[in-house]
């Protein structure tokens, strides 16, 4: 394979910094090439790992982010999961608006991720940290 | 960190994302172009983001404020090479790049700005024109 990279198990990586996100996007954007998503596929899933792994930088205080090639029987798709141990989220359906934000941004990181994959899992409690797991599946 | 290069070329300050930008170096190019536009007086400044595979929200928002600080500078902005997957992405995310001017490419930037600035002076021109001559 010419990606280098092993698609045969999940590829993690910290995020401790803003060279980490970059390093976020360009993972996984080759995993997203490599199971054979569309151009606007690939440009769609790494905006949206670009915005969550943001926020596990800037919310989360840092974290890490697991990136897989995954396959549900019919199709190829990729599957990242953003983890930290911050401060979680308390009002989760205002977080997901489109807008709001704590942190002085425009407020469509969350909501706008959504938007962009396929299947959004969000995991999160006060004082617990947060987990998201995105999903998109080539089509 | 990484910085982005800005090239003056007449009236025009032209800058051409080249590398996947880290949020740090964005607010850096924010900070150099202001300066710059101050340095050499330029009225129109051009971003090329031909090589750009994504613009999230935080881009779209330093090309947002880019477009607003330079306007309060004299200076009007032309975002130019937005792919078609990067387009689709942005309107999904949601964000509507308020207040900033698009065109194809380099070329017909250039082309938007000049025709800006023609119309600006003609204004000028036309109020000069009707102001009454002093009387001795």
């Amino acid at each position: 394979m010419t990606s280098g990279v092993d698609l045969s198990r999940p590829q993690a990586q910290t995020v401790g910094s803003d060279e980490d996100v970059v390093r976020v996007r360009q993972l996984v954007r080759t995993v997203a090439v490599a199971v054979k998503l569309s151009l606007v596929d690939q440009t769609k899933v790494v905006t949206a790992a670009s915005e969550l792994a943001r926020n596990t930088l800037v919310y989360g205080g840092g974290g890490t982010v697991e990136v897989a090639a995954v396959d549900n029987g019919r199709r190829p798709g990729i599957s990242i999961v953003f983890a930290d141990s911050g401060p979680g989220i308390a009002d989760l359906e205002l977080a997901l608006t489109d807008g709001y934000t704590t942190g002085g941004g425009l407020g469509l990181g969350l909501s706008g991720a959504r938007r962009l994959v396929d299947e959004f899992d969000i995991q999160t409690a006060p004082g617990q940290g947060t987990r998201i797991t995105i999903t998109k599946w080539s089509r | 960190m990484e910085r982005v290069p800005i090239l003056k070329i007449g009236d025009i300050l032209l800058v051409s994302i080249q590398v996947d930008m880290s949020d740090q170096t964005a607010v850096a190019l924010q900070e150099d172009l202001a300066e710059r536009i101050v340095a050499t007086g330029c009225h129109g400044v051009i971003i090329d983001i031909t090589a750009l595979d994504i613009v999230d929200s935080f881009v779209g928002r330093m090309l947002s404020t880019i477009a607003s600080i330079s306007r309060v500078l004299d200076a009007e902005t032309v975002v130019v090479g937005m792919r078609p997957a990067v387009a689709i992405t942005l309107v999904e995310l949601g964000l509507s790049l308020n207040g900033i001017r698009t065109a194809l490419n380099v070329e017909r930037g250039m082309e938007l700005i000049a025709a800006d600035r023609e119309r600006e002076y003609d204004e000028f021109d036309d109020s000069s024109d009707a102001e009454p001559t002093a009387s001795p």
